[in-house]
């Protein structure tokens, strides 16, 4: 057991446990692949390779750029943190777009004729959820700001006070 | 790994020789031993050579690189969450897609059954039962819906083990190089059954076949793969769970957020940057779209005044007015009806095993009516409410076919030959007192979309199923 484990690299059991799995997928692979196999093939692992190595890596070089290009803006006041302002309304409207994005760019062909409903609808749609989001968000940093001059006023005040009492 | 060690298992030196050559016989198989283990320990010394000249390679720059991946919040505990979402919700999805492939009854022939070579992965398949009369509205609903609700789930879950696909080297032992490949199926299955579906239900039909076949053998695929990663990792993910406690987290603001603890995983930051957020605000984000995806989706499928707030879901408005203003799945037009198929000359062909029947729509009118209040619901997700439809009972025609205990019915529509274009019903969905040929629905006739002049409406049928247009019934035993 422990020669199989230094040459395996671990327990029998996972070498089981694959060769189980392996032997489902090969059953349903031959059964998806059955027509035209190589477009599947691509699909399933363009599927994979379309996440791990275009989407992932575009939203977080978007997240890195944006926090980058806007930090080299001298603050001429304390700024709060507010790159979760502008990264909670793009991830939500994003997954909108991710999930809609044929009907929001009416990419269905049989979609009206089918169900009977104008297509149309859905970018201008998608678009005003976006402009709630951001302006929600918007709304929200600007209290954030708010509350934030708010307190450095009163942290410089305190140093000096009597100074500008009233008379 | 030294020469001569324990014998090999049973069984595995050949049969069995008699006794009397038995010195002979012990001496050679200890040759051919000896020689067997030289050549196992050159072979594995081989191995061990080129793994640990691997090994000794620095890993490539950029993301292979232990320091490039630098979120203060990645770490074992946050994938764990996500992971036990995804431990609960994935078993849902593929048990109501399990339940949907059911529901079409494949079993009644290759009329019904799109994957005739399925083998083993329909070995769970029964008779599809029509109580309660929501039951497909209720599975397929949440099937769909909770899909589109756990994207974000799916996203944050690749997102927080993403430094592992980079790990250097690429494999250490030959069971992390079959786990890996295993991964593979579970990445790409994962995200081509939501591709995939999500792509069907928008009836946007890009992907490289039928979907049906696609999304099921797809689901295998996935699914296997998701047994052994959850089985394997469940212990981990109990540790990582336990090792910070929920509710500290959720009080946790940003200036407290430090990293996990360095994980044998390689999931935690060697050189983490500063938090731009919280665990709270990670976890607050996915789950916010998911709320958000289930606001604009779930209207679909549960109908009436919420159908509006569907916002961005294929079947969130109502096509017309009127009693006939519900869901269209399929418009006449769409599959091509021929009106002069569906004029006055339409008649209703009944065969059984005595002479055939043909009804005009008036003689149809003329029998005594039935009325079942029974929704439609699709496999793409989205449904009605009950409608109050009315008609003849199949179980009334599939007597006056001469065969009162018909087994199964095929329902032949006008509509030309393809997908859907005919169905075999089973008896229980006969007999079931609600199961009409329906004329007429919330007391007007039936539209044109809705399958005038005569259509098959069945509790808990997929909507697919409740064939419209029909114009012949065959009852079988």
């Amino acid at each position: 057991m422990a020669r199989f484990v230094r040459w395996y690299g671990s327990g029998p059991l996972h070498l089981l446990v694959l060769i189980a799995s392996f032997a489902i997928t090969g059953y349903a692979l031959v059964r998806l692949f059955a027509v035209r196999p190589l477009e599947v093939a691509i699909w399933f692992v363009g599927a994979a390779i379309l996440h791990d190595l275009i989407l992932l890596p575009l939203y977080s070089l978007a997240d890195l750029s944006a926090q980058a290009v806007l930090r080299h803006r001298a603050p001429r006041m304390p700024q709060p943190p507010w790159i979760n302002y502008l990264r909670v309304p793009t991830f939500l409207a994003g997954v909108l777009l991710l999930v809609w994005f044929p009907l929001i760019f009416d990419l269905s062909i049989p979609y009206p004729g089918a169900a009977r409903l104008p297509e149309g609808v859905y970018l201008g749609r998608w678009l005003a959820i976006t402009a709630v989001l951001f302006a929600a968000s918007a709304l929200a940093f600007a209290l954030k700001l708010r509350r934030v001059h708010r307190a450095t006023r009163a942290t410089k005040e305190r140093p000096a006070p009597g100074h500008d009492a009233a008379p | 790994m030294d020469s001569g060690g324990r014998p090999p298992a049973p069984g595995s030196d050949g049969p069995q020789r008699p006794s009397s050559e038995k010195g002979h016989a012990q001496g050679r198989l200890e040759r051919v031993r000896a020689a067997a283990a030289a050549l196992a320990t050159k072979g594995t010394a081989g191995i061990r050579a080129l793994v640990r000249r691997v090994e000794q390679t620095p890993p490539p720059p950029g993301p292979f690189r232990p320091g490039f991946w630098r979120s203060p919040i990645r770490g074992p505990w946050l994938t764990s969450v996500f992971g036990l979402v995804l431990l609960v919700g994935i078993p849902i999805l593929f048990v109501t897609g399990a339940l949907s492939y059911a529901a079409y009854n494949p079993g009644l022939g290759t009329l019904n059954d799109q994957t005739p070579d399925k083998g083993l992965l329909g070995f769970y398949l029964f008779d599809w039962p029509t109580h309660p009369y929501w039951l497909y509205r209720l599975t397929q609903g949440v099937h769909v819906t909770l899909g589109v609700v756990l994207v974000p789930v799916v996203l944050a879950k690749l997102w927080s083990v993403i430094p592992k696909l980079f790990e250097w080297p690429p494999a250490r032992s030959a069971a992390q190089a079959l786990e890996r490949l295993s991964l593979l199926a579970l990445v790409g299955g994962v995200v081509f059954e939501f591709v995939t579906g999500i792509l069907n239900i928008q009836l946007y039909y890009v992907f490289p076949g039928s979907f049906y076949t696609l999304h099921f053998y797809g689901a295998w695929v996935f699914i296997a793969a998701f047994v052994v990663h959850a089985s394997l990792k469940l212990r981990r993910m109990t540790r990582a769970l336990r090792s910070r406690n929920l509710l500290t987290e959720m009080r946790t603001g940003l200036d407290d957020t430090q990293p996990e603890p360095p994980d044998p995983d390689g999931l935690v930051a060697l050189g983490p940057a500063a938090p731009t957020t919280t665990r709270r605000g990670a976890l607050a984000m996915v789950g916010g779209g998911s709320l958000l995806l289930l606001v604009v989706t779930a209207g679909q499928s549960i109908g009436g005044r919420l159908r509006g707030t569907a916002l961005l879901a294929p079947h969130n408005r109502d096509p017309g007015s009127g009693p006939n203003g519900f869901q269209i799945n399929k418009t006449a037009a769409a599959v091509g009806i021929n009106p002069a198929h569906v004029g006055p000359d339409w008649r209703l062909e009944i065969h059984g095993p005595g002479p055939m029947l043909v009804l005009t729509r008036a003689q149809l009118l003329a029998m005594p009516q039935h009325a079942a209040a029974l929704p439609i619901a699709c496999v793409e997700g989205w449904s009605t409410p009950d409608q109050r439809w009315n008609g003849l009972r199949l179980a009334d025609l599939a007597a006056l076919a001469g065969i009162p205990d018909a087994g199964s019915v095929l329902v032949e529509s006008v509509q030309p030959p393809g997908p859907y274009s005919s169905v075999v019903l089973r008896g229980n969905q006969i007999h079931d007192p609600r199961s009409l040929l329906a004329l007429r629905v919330n007391g007007a006739d039936l539209s044109l979309d809705h399958g005038y002049p005569a259509r098959v409406i069945v509790p808990a049928n997929p909507g697919v199923n409740n064939t419209k247009w029909v114009h012949r019934l065959t009852f079988r035993t």
